[in-house]
């Protein structure tokens, strides 16, 4: 730590915590997905970049960000559930490769259509909070704090539904035992069609989020899908807790390597981080020992 | 009230049941004995529509089964136990019985008297109700997937081997919980290896032989002449 001095490490431990909690809420809708369906859903980033779109479009008519962040959620929450019930419910239970290419194939097909239907240029929208704050040398966004508190609360609001609603228990038993959940007359098909839908709404939440700070292209998804499969698998594949508690940590490494070496030789900390996982603790960092 | 005629089963290419019939009066318990791996589990796959019926006919009040997708069917007022238990684990024993309390048709005051009564009958489902399923022993577990699909109000239970594995204790409280069902007017098919036990709850039974039943007759005639048992079971 020696020449790092004390405020630049607390800035970095804001950044981190900034951006590990936009990482969550894009890790934890596709843990959720993976964790009900064994999908390994490749289009999810993608599905962040539509809702970014779709959130511009809006935002461009009505001016009105909020307005925006809900249109985009709903819109590509219902595609979300219409993928699933098109693309991934014929596939299910059959060899997770197939099921692999097909998102693949979504995520080429979704990321086309946004270059032939909005273009190659970027498109703004701006932050609905505006203003910064001093924090120790330098003068920091006030949204960026307000976008961490934002996807908390939308993490925390997915964490009571799950823990308490009557769909969240059918997810969770769903996730558990698919079989023993529809002989307990859960309906599991439309469960895997309404969780495809949260996860693909929560992705459009985080793009239209995160939309202010980089603009909207048709790639701004693609660093994300990196990012959430990387906390995904160091959380435990299909825990959420654990996702989100690796993204915060992963986030974290980032920023404190970000320190020494530049933000872009950073990034491959996750990926250390994510290989050794898999070497020593294949079942993820944030779970307890299976017996 | 549930009836298979001549039905028909596959794992993959191998044909598993070979036309089974089997019937089901309402409040009836109706024991399903054979030894390993004749098809008595797969027969209540099949009912489930777990296992699709490949010919036969499979029908509950008179309404075709077949094809049916698995979770209409305990609105119709089918329960099932399968034989590994199959409890959600990380889910805790409340959680567990909600997966069958929490239908769109039971008011709350229903589902209090729901609870409460599967408590009445298993007290240590009570105690344990916040712990993970997953942290009972072998009995509770059980006791929770028979709670679990009474909390359904079902007409008939399919119970596979519910003493698989159990303490005498736990066994005699199984007998007790089949017993008071019995009583209730709920319809029971109970797939067994426990010969005494099954004769003992039950009002008829079917003995089952690669795939088809052998012999069919009520669980009286089987306690007085035991040949039978004898012949298929080799007890």
């Amino acid at each position: 730590m020696a020449g790092i001095p004390f405020e630049q490490f607390l800035v970095q431990t804001v950044n981190g915590l900034v951006s590990g909690m936009i990482l969550a809420l894009v890790a934890s809708g596709l843990t959720l997905i993976f964790g009900i369906m064994d999908v390994v859903n490749f289009a999810h980033g993608d599905l962040l970049m539509l809702g970014a779109f779709v959130g511009s479009g809006v935002f461009m008519s009505s001016g009105n960000f909020w307005a925006a962040l809900l249109a985009a959620v709903v819109v590509v929450a219902v595609l979300g559930a219409l993928l699933q019930v098109t693309t991934l419910r014929p596939l299910l239970g059959r060899d997770p490769l197939t099921t692999i290419l097909a998102t693949f194939g979504i995520s080429l097909v979704l990321q086309n259509y946004a270059l032939w239907q909005w273009g190659p240029s970027a498109r703004n929208i701006t932050e609905p909070i505006g203003g910064q704050f001093r924090l120790l040398y330098l003068q920091y966004p006030v949204y960026r704090i307000a976008i961490a508190l934002l996807s908390g609360a939308i993490i925390g609001g997915l964490w009571l539904f799950m823990k308490y609603g009557k769909y969240g228990i059918w997810i969770r038993a769903t996730t558990q035992d698919r079989v023993m959940a529809s002989a307990m007359g859960i309906p599991v098909p439309t469960v895997h069609a309404a969780v495809f839908a949260i996860g693909a709404g929560m992705a459009a939440a985080s793009g239209v989020l995160f939309a202010p700070l980089v603009g909207v292209t048709q790639t701004i998804g693609l660093d994300f899908t990196l990012r959430a499969f990387v906390v995904v698998v160091v959380g435990g594949m299909g825990n959420l807790g654990g996702s989100i508690l690796a993204s915060i940590f992963v986030s974290l490494l980032e920023a404190y390597a970000s320190l020494f070496v530049s933000p872009a030789q950073a990034v491959i900390v996750s990926f250390v981080v994510l290989v050794l996982t898999l070497l020593f603790r294949p079942t993820g960092l944030f779970v307890p020992t299976p017996k | 009230m549930l009836t298979l005629r001549e039905v028909h089963a596959h794992y993959g290419k191998s044909h598993v049941l070979h036309g089974v019939s089997i019937d089901v009066g309402p409040g009836e318990v109706v024991g399903l004995l054979g030894r390993n791996g004749v098809g008595k589990s797969t027969t209540l796959k099949t009912i489930m529509g777990l296992v699709r019926a490949s010919a036969g006919a499979v029908t509950f009040e008179g309404r075709d089964l077949v094809g049916l997708p698995t979770h209409r069917l305990p609105g119709l007022g089918i329960g099932y136990v399968p034989e590994d238990r199959r409890v959600f684990r990380l889910l805790t024993v409340l959680e567990n019985l909600r997966t069958g309390l929490d239908r769109s048709v039971v008011t709350p005051a229903r589902r209090e008297e729901l609870l409460e009564k599967v408590y009445r009958h298993f007290p240590v489902l009570r105690e344990r109700r916040n712990q993970a399923g997953g942290t009972l022993s072998g009995g509770e577990q059980q006791m929770l997937a028979i709670a679990r699909a009474m909390v359904l109000e079902p007409k008939i239970i399919l119970l596979d081997e519910p003493t698989e594995g159990l303490m005498p204790r736990m066994v005699g409280q199984i007998r007790e919980i089949i017993e008071i069902l019995h009583k209730e007017g709920v319809a029971i098919l109970l797939v067994e290896q426990n010969v005494p036990l099954t004769l003992a709850v039950s009002d008829r039974v079917y003995i089952m032989e690669k795939g088809v039943v052998r012999h069919e007759g009520t669980a009286a005639a089987l306690r007085a002449d035991d040949a039978v048992i004898h012949q298929y079971l080799g007890v």
